[in-house]
């Protein structure tokens, strides 16, 4: 399958206010279907935008495109579309959605919806019905619900009486035989993520990734979100890469820990290892953070740490025992601060909370992350990438990384929330630690 | 060896214009009944001498185009895909045709509830295309629906002129490659995918005709406008025999000349309601020139 872009013009001038999708499948090639509708839009005076395409590969298999009609008044619309209406196009918000039955475990039906991290909703019977636990690259399960349903990554309670429908985005891998899921764009709207409202104070950064940002302000603006979000019940979360403990930015993440800021911690074996290297040993990855010099058989020191983890039998273990007195792991179990630990093929050890089943982790991470409502990404690319697909558009997240790729690659993966600092991690968190402070002086 | 053709058709019993749904139909001008039960007994007896072997579907009063069977459904190997028709005066056959294929070993297929679809007056397959006539009785999105159904590559053409209110009435394949049809029925658009697409994928057409000392392939037959108001394109074919209305001279001609064996048999009294031949059969064992009834 292949896909392509075109439109009628370039772009849309903005008296063209009026926009309708619609879509069309079957042979629309070779029976010059597709372009005697594009025809019969501009003859009619409208305009189009192919928002997706997608051309059978064999002489059997159909094609299917989705098309952006936009005209300068709503009656050349509905005359245009009751046109195009003939040839088979068809509003994609003016008729339920379809769905076809999973025909097996572990994959969609042919033709799934693929989501976006956007709100979303669908048809069903005449009625608009928000997907829940939006999230990107997934399908959509319809579940005809009475008793007790999952929701969310947990049971809640529906009226036995009614049935009531559960409208959920479920990961490839979760698909069960016989299960409901949407196809095609029928049925299917999404609301991108300026129509939700975004508070004006955080929109100035929404500028994507930039070296040139002047940084302080960026700092202040983030420091700002941090304490607003915790004072609103929010929670944050923190998804963190070894670098914070090599540049010697643990302690600043720990007073955040201490001061409530967060909620959550999704690292790899690499974080914690070396966080608990510094508490056991003073140095990370055998370097003293005090001096930067190496220590005589510092290489081992890592590795003796998780063998004494193992040992205690967990970090929590080890804290309770007070063999691990210090750094961020001990000070997330002082203050109950959720940690995910995933692994990866490069691990030593691992630490014993370490999830090594990957689909695991990201199970756990997904359930995890369902009531997040702000999120640092601080220097990993791997775990930022990872939650970047599994968060929402509307929460919003800030990505810190020495290497603006990271945050390109963040942002190109669709996560367009994603606000980009391109800084070396321990003057950031260090600046973003007073500015803290300075809010929390504050009124 | 395929199997022997198979042919459903309906005595005209009931037969008559009892309603205008269509330009061909004037209720101030009837069907002499007399004359249509002679023609359509004449169609019968030349089927029958084409070796095709016939069944009845039992005539009901109150449904004078019942006699119209090949928009009862469109047959797919085992199933009946069955009509759903765009007028309210044609609708109370449904359940008849629904009955009859039932109880004849066809598994009844419907399409979806919010298109019309009227059977193989609308689809008729071309080799392994399925040539679908959309707009005045058929819906375009319907006949997409059945090309994912039956897993075939669909060719909805658009038709233009209300005379030509079924795809049958201007378009008759042959052969897999080869077609009668009325190009003035198509818009542009579908005049070009029919031309495209029929015959092109044969590398055996057996359509050739010499000019200036080169054959050139040619799939396609055109009728001209007064043979195709003569329905020249709504022919009944059992393996090379074309049996259409009289009047069709010079496409019998044509026929004639690529080795087909064309019958002119009387159907004026059915042309009044706007069907001839072709409108008063249905092909139960697959038409010749659809692919899957020899494959």
């Amino acid at each position: 399958m292949t896909s392509q872009s075109l439109t009628s013009s370039e772009g849309m001038p903005s008296d063209f206010a009026f926009t309708e999708e619609v879509e069309i499948s079957g042979h629309i090639i070779d029976s010059l279907i597709l372009p005697k509708v594009l025809d019969s839009i501009t003859a009619g005076g409208g305009r189009f935008r192919i928002a997706n395409v997608t051309i059978g590969q064999s002489r059997h298999d159909p094609s299917y495109a989705v098309i952006e009609v936009s005209t300068p008044s709503e009656a050349l619309m509905e005359k245009i579309l009751a046109q195009i209406a003939d040839h088979g196009a068809v509003p994609t918000t003016k008729q339920d959605c379809r769905r076809a039955l999973a025909d097996m475990d572990g994959a969609f039906p042919e033709g799934f919806y693929s989501t976006t991290n956007q709100r979303t909703e669908i048809r069903l019977n005449g009625h608009w019905i928000e997907v829940t636990d939006q999230e990107m690259d997934c399908g959509v399960v319809v579940e005809e619900a009475s008793g007790r349903v999952r929701r969310g990554g947990r049971e809640i309670e529906t009226r036995r009486d009614s049935s009531t429908w559960v409208v959920r985005c479920i990961p490839m891998i979760d698909v069960k035989r016989g299960m409901s899921i949407v196809t095609g764009h029928a049925g299917v709207r999404v609301f991108p993520v300026e129509r939700v409202a975004v508070r004006s104070d955080f929109t100035f950064m929404s500028s994507g990734v930039s070296t040139e940002k002047p940084k302080g302000a960026l700092v202040r603006e983030i420091a700002r979100d941090l304490v607003t979000n915790r004072r609103g019940g929010g929670k944050t979360l923190v998804v963190g890469g070894p670098a914070i403990v090599h540049t010697g930015s643990g302690p600043a993440l720990c007073q955040l820990i201490r001061g409530g800021y967060v909620d959550k911690l999704f690292a790899g074996n690499a974080l914690a290892t070396h966080d608990i290297e510094q508490a056991l040993f003073g140095t990370s990855l055998g370097v003293h953070l005090a001096d930067a010099s190496v220590a005589e058989t510092g290489h081992e020191h890592h590795l003796r740490a998780i063998n004494r983890i193992r040992r205690c039998g967990s970090i929590r273990g080890a804290v309770e025992q007070g063999v691990l007195t210090s750094g961020i792991m001990y000070e997330c179990v002082k203050h109950n601060v959720d940690f995910l630990l995933a692994g990866s093929i490069r691990d030593d050890g691992p630490l014993p909370e370490v999830i090594t089943d990957v689909l695991d982790a990201q199970r756990q991470m997904r359930a995890a992350i369902r009531d997040v409502t702000f999120c640092l990404m601080i220097a990993t690319m791997l775990h930022s990438v990872a939650v970047g697909n599994l968060l929402p558009a509307w929460v919003k997240v800030v990505c810190i990384d020495i290497n603006p790729s990271t945050v390109i690659k963040l942002s190109d993966r669709g996560s367009f929330q994603t606000v980009g600092l391109v800084t070396d991690v321990e003057p950031f968190l260090r600046a973003l630690v007073q500015e803290v402070q300075e809010l929390e002086k504050a009124p | 060896m395929p199997p022997q053709p198979h042919i459903l058709m309906c005595p005209p019993d009931f037969y008559g214009i009892h309603y205008e749904i269509n330009p061909w139909m004037d209720m101030s001008r009837q069907a002499e009944h007399a004359v249509a039960v002679e023609q359509w007994n004449a169609l019968h007896a030349h089927i029958r001498a084409a070796g095709a072997r016939v069944s009845l579907l039992e005539p009901v009063p109150g449904l004078p185009d019942l006699v119209f069977t090949a928009n009862a459904a469109m047959i797919y190997r085992q199933q009946a895909l069955v009509s759903r028709f765009r007028h309210r005066q044609r609708q109370g056959e449904e359940p008849y045709n629904r009955r009859w294929f039932s109880e004849n070993g066809f598994e009844v297929v419907d399409v979806a509830e919010n298109f019309s679809f009227e059977g193989a007056g609308d689809a008729l397959f071309c080799g392994d295309t399925l040539y679908a006539g959309y707009r005045m009785r058929s819906d375009a999105a319907g006949h997409q629906e059945i090309g994912r159904m039956i897993g075939c590559r669909v060719i909805p053409v658009e038709l233009v002129d209300a005379r030509y209110y079924h795809l049958d009435t201007c378009f008759c394949p042959l052969a897999e490659g080869e077609a009668i049809w009325f190009p003035a029925a198509f818009d542009q658009y579908g005049q070009r995918a029919i031309r495209e697409h029929v015959g092109q994928s044969l590398r055996d057409c057996r359509f050739r005709v010499r000019r200036g000392g080169r054959d050139y392939m040619e799939p396609l037959i055109e009728a001209e406008q007064a043979e195709a108001e003569r329905f020249a394109c709504n022919a009944v074919v059992v393996g090379r025999r074309v049996i259409t209305n009289t009047g069709c001279d010079r496409l019998h001609a044509a026929l004639a000349e690529r080795g087909y064996e064309p019958i002119a048999t009387p159907l004026d009294e059915f042309v009044k309601a706007g069907g001839s031949a072709k409108c008063l059969t249905l092909r139960l064992d697959g038409e010749e020139a659809a692919s899957w009834r020899s494959h």
